[in-house]
C-alpha cells in the first residue's frame, strides 16, 4: 500500500495543482452566473419601480423597499393562494411518503406472485407523460366532484389527488433501492427478538430508509410547487381555491408587465422550496448517487 | 438494477418453508400495496384508457357538457392530426427543442459535476449552493426572471450588450424571432434542469473508488483512457438515469413554453406538442384532438425512452 500510493501521490500534487486552481476559478465564475438570475429576482424585488424602469439597470440598490411585496400581498388574495399552495405541497409529500414506503416494503421484502411484472410497470408508470392526461383528468375530477365535491375541479383535492398519483412511481422506485439495503439479517434478528413484522416495519425500517424520504418528499414538494397546468385546469370558477402560479400571472401583461411585482412574487414562491433545499442539501449527493444504485 | 435484485426475490433461503411464507408475504403485499395500487390505477390507469377512448371520438364542448351525443369517428382525429401541416411543425421544433435541452443539460451537468470532484471545498460549495438555488427556482418564477433579463426595454442583458459597445442591442426584442425565443426559453430550460444531471453524475463519480483509478494510472493509463475504459462504464447506470429523466421532463415542458411565449407565441410559433394539445382541447375545445395528440405523445416518448433503454442496457448491465 504505501509502496503504491507513495509515487502517485507527489506525482498528483505537482501536475494538478496549476490546473487545479484554474479549476476552481472557473467553478466559482460558474456559480456566481448560475445563481445571478436567482439574484436578479431578489434584487429586482427590492428595488423602487423608478430604477426597475431606470435606462441603466444597475446589479445593486441603496433604496430597497418593500412596496411590490406590499402591492403582491395585499391585492387579489396572493395570501390565500398561497396558503392553498402550501396545503397541497404538504398533503402530497406526506401521504405520497407513506404510501410510496408501503409500496416499495411490498415490493421488495414480500415474496409474492407478479412482483416483477408490479416492478417493471412502476418503472414504466415514470415514463408516461401525465401532463398528457390532462383531458380525461379534467373529466374524471368533475365526475368526481358530482360525489364527493372537495376531490372533485374547483377543489384543491383534485390537484392533491392528481400530483400523489405522479410522484408515486418515483418515490416507490427510489425508495426500493433504500428498503433493500437493509440488510434481510436485521429482520431476522428483530423476529427473533420477538418483533412482529409491523414493528419491524415502523420502527426499524422507517427511520433506516431517512435518507431515501428525504429525497422523496423533495421531489413530491417540487412537483406539487411548481405545478401550473393542473392548476390551470382544474381550478376553473372557484378562484379562492387557485394556487400560487396562476397569482403571478396577475401581474404579468405582455405589453405593460408590473415587474416589480412579477419578481416578488416570484421571489415569495422561490423561498419555501430554497428553504427546503437548504435543510436537505447536505444529504442531496448521498441520496441521488444511494437511490439509484439500488 | 433489477438484476442485482432476482436472485435475492425469487430464490428464498430456505426452499421448505417457501409456500406458506408466501401465501402470507402475497396477503400482505395486498395490504401494503392496496393504498398506492388503487391511487396509480384511478389516476394513472383509467385515465390513459380515457385518453386512447376520447382520441376516437368527435368530442367538442356540446358532447363535454352533454348535450349532443358522441359520435365515434375511428381514426379521423389521427388523420385529421397527420394531414395538418401545424402539427408536423410543431413535432419537428418540439424534437429539436428537446434535444436542444437534453444535449445542453447533460452536457453542462456531467461537465461541472467532473470539474467539480477535482476542486477544494472553497470553490465547489458555492458551484452546488448556486445549481441548488437555480433547481430550487419554480419554473414559474425562473421563466418570468429570464425574460425579465432579456427584456427588451427594461432588461440586463440588453444594456450590457449596448454598453459594450453593440448598439443595435440597445431595444433588441428576443422574443420577436422564433428562434432566438425558443432559444431563450431552452437556456431556462437548461439553467433549472441542469443542477439534477450534475448532483447526480457527482454522486456517481464520487462512488468511483480511487484505488482504482490509481491502480490504472500505475499501469500507465491515460488519463482520457482511464476516462473512457473505467470511470465512464462505472457512472454509466447514473448517466442512463440522468439521461432519461432529462428527456422525460424536457419532451413535456409545459409552463416555460406557456409563460414565456405568452401561450406558445405569435399563430402558435413556439408551440410545443404539450403546450399545442393543451390548446387544442381547452382553448379550442377539441377534446378528442387533443386526446389524439396526448397519445402519439404517450407514445413517442415510450418509445423514445424505450429505445434508449435498449440501447444502454448490455453496456449498463440495467434493467
Amino acid at each position: 500500500m504505501g509502496v503504491t500510493t507513495a509515487p502517485a501521490r507527489p506525482r498528483s500534487g505537482r501536475v494538478k495543482k496549476p490546473g487545479r486552481l484554474i479549476a476552481e476559478i472557473i467553478c466559482v465564475v460558474v456559480a456566481g452566473m448560475v445563481a445571478f438570475p436567482v439574484y436578479w429576482m431578489v434584487l429586482s424585488a427590492f428595488k423602487p419601480t423608478g430604477q426597475i424602469q431606470a435606462e441603466n439597470p444597475r446589479p445593486w440598490t441603496l433604496a430597497p423597499t418593500l412596496e411590490h411585496f406590499e402591492r403582491v400581498l395585499s391585492g387579489e388574495g396572493f395570501a390565500l393562494f398561497f396558503l392553498n399552495s402550501v396545503i397541497v405541497a404538504v398533503v402530497v409529500v406526506a401521504l405520497s411518503l407513506l404510501l410510496s414506503f408501503l409500496s416499495a416494503v411490498a415490493l421488495t421484502r414480500f415474496n409474492f406472485k407478479g412482483k416483477t411484472v408490479l416492478l417493471v410497470m412502476v418503472l414504466v408508470a415514470q415514463m408516461v407523460p401525465v401532463e398528457a392526461l390532462t383531458i380525461p383528468l379534467f373529466f374524471l375530477m368533475r365526475s368526481v366532484g358530482d360525489v364527493a365535491p372537495a376531490f372533485g375541479t374547483n377543489h384543491l383535492g383534485s390537484l392533491i389527488l392528481v400530483h400523489l398519483a405522479f410522484s408515486l412511481p418515483f418515490a416507490i422506485w427510489m425508495l426500493r433501492g433504500f428498503v433493500a439495503a437493509v440488510p434481510q439479517e436485521l429482520e431476522e434478528a428483530s423476529k427473533i427478538d420477538g418483533a412482529s413484522r409491523m414493528r419491524f416495519t415502523w420502527q426499524i425500517l422507517f427511520p433506516l430508509v431517512a435518507p431515501g424520504l428525504v429525497a422523496i418528499s423533495v421531489l413530491a414538494f417540487i412537483h406539487a410547487w411548481n405545478d401550473f397546468l393542473f392548476a390551470k385546469t382544474f381550478i376553473i370558477s372557484n378562484t379562492e381555491n387557485q394556487t400560487l402560479p396562476l397569482a403571478i400571472l396577475v401581474f404579468f401583461k405582455p405589453e405593460d408587465t408590473d415587474w416589480g411585482a412579477v419578481m416578488a412574487g416570484s421571489t415569495l414562491m422561490t423561498i419555501p422550496v430554497l428553504v427546503f433545499f437548504i435543510l436537505v442539501q447536505r444529504r442531496l449527493v448521498s441520496v441521488m448517487g444511494g437511490a439509484v444504485k439500488g | 438494477m433489477v438484476t442485482k435484485e432476482i436472485p435475492r426475490t425469487t430464490a428464498p433461503a430456505v426452499p421448505a418453508r417457501r409456500s406458506p411464507r408466501r401465501r402470507r408475504d402475497g396477503r400482505a403485499a395486498l395490504l401494503y400495496l392496496a393504498p398506492g395500487g388503487i391511487l396509480l390505477l384511478a389516476m394513472l390507469v383509467y385515465p390513459i384508457y380515457q385518453l386512447v377512448l376520447i382520441s376516437f371520438y368527435d368530442y367538442g364542448q356540446p358532447q363535454a357538457v352533454g348535450n349532443a351525443p358522441l359520435v365515434f369517428l375511428g381514426f379521423q382525429n389521427y388523420v385529421d392530426l397527420l394531414e395538418n401541416v401545424q402539427f408536423w411543425e410543431v413535432l419537428a421544433k418540439t424534437l429539436g427543442f428537446t434535444a436542444v435541452c437534453v444535449v445542453g443539460s447533460l452536457a453542462l451537468g456531467t461537465g461541472l459535476a467532473v470539474l467539480a470532484t477535482r476542486v477544494r471545498a472553497w470553490a465547489r460549495v458555492p458551484l452546488f449552493l448556486a445549481a441548488l438555488a437555480a433547481w430550487a427556482t419554480p419554473a414559474m418564477a425562473g421563466s418570468y426572471v429570464w425574460l425579465f433579463l432579456f427584456d427588451a426595454d427594461f432588461g440586463l442583458v440588453n444594456e450590457v450588450l449596448s454598453g459594450l459597445g453593440f448598439t443595435g442591442m440597445a431595444n433588441h426584442s428576443w422574443t420577436f424571432d422564433t428562434y432566438s425565443t425558443f432559444g431563450l426559453v431552452a437556456a431556462e430550460v437548461i439553467w433549472c434542469s441542469f443542477p439534477f444531471v450534475m448532483v447526480t453524475m457527482y454522486a456517481g463519480l464520487k462512488g468511483v473508488p480511487e484505488e482504482v483509478i490509481e491502480a490504472a494510472y500505475l499501469d500507465g493509463a491515460s488519463t482520457w483512457r482511464t476516462t473512457w475504459s473505467i470511470t465512464l462504464p462505472m457512472v454509466r447506470p447514473l448517466l442512463t438515469i440522468a439521461t432519461i429523466q432529462s428527456i422525460i421532463w424536457d419532451f413535456k415542458i409545459f409552463t416555460q413554453i406557456y409563460v414565456m411565449t405568452n401561450g406558445g407565441g405569435v399563430a402558435g410559433r413556439n408551440l410545443v406538442l404539450n403546450v399545442f394539445a393543451y390548446q387544442q382541447a381547452f382553448a379550442g375545445q377539441e377534446y378528442g384532438l387533443g386526446a389524439a395528440l396526448g397519445v402519439v405523445m404517450t407514445l413517442l416518448l415510450l418509445s423514445i425512452t424505450g429505445l434508449y433503454v435498449r440501447s444502454q442496457r448490455r453496456s449498463a448491465g440495467w434493467v
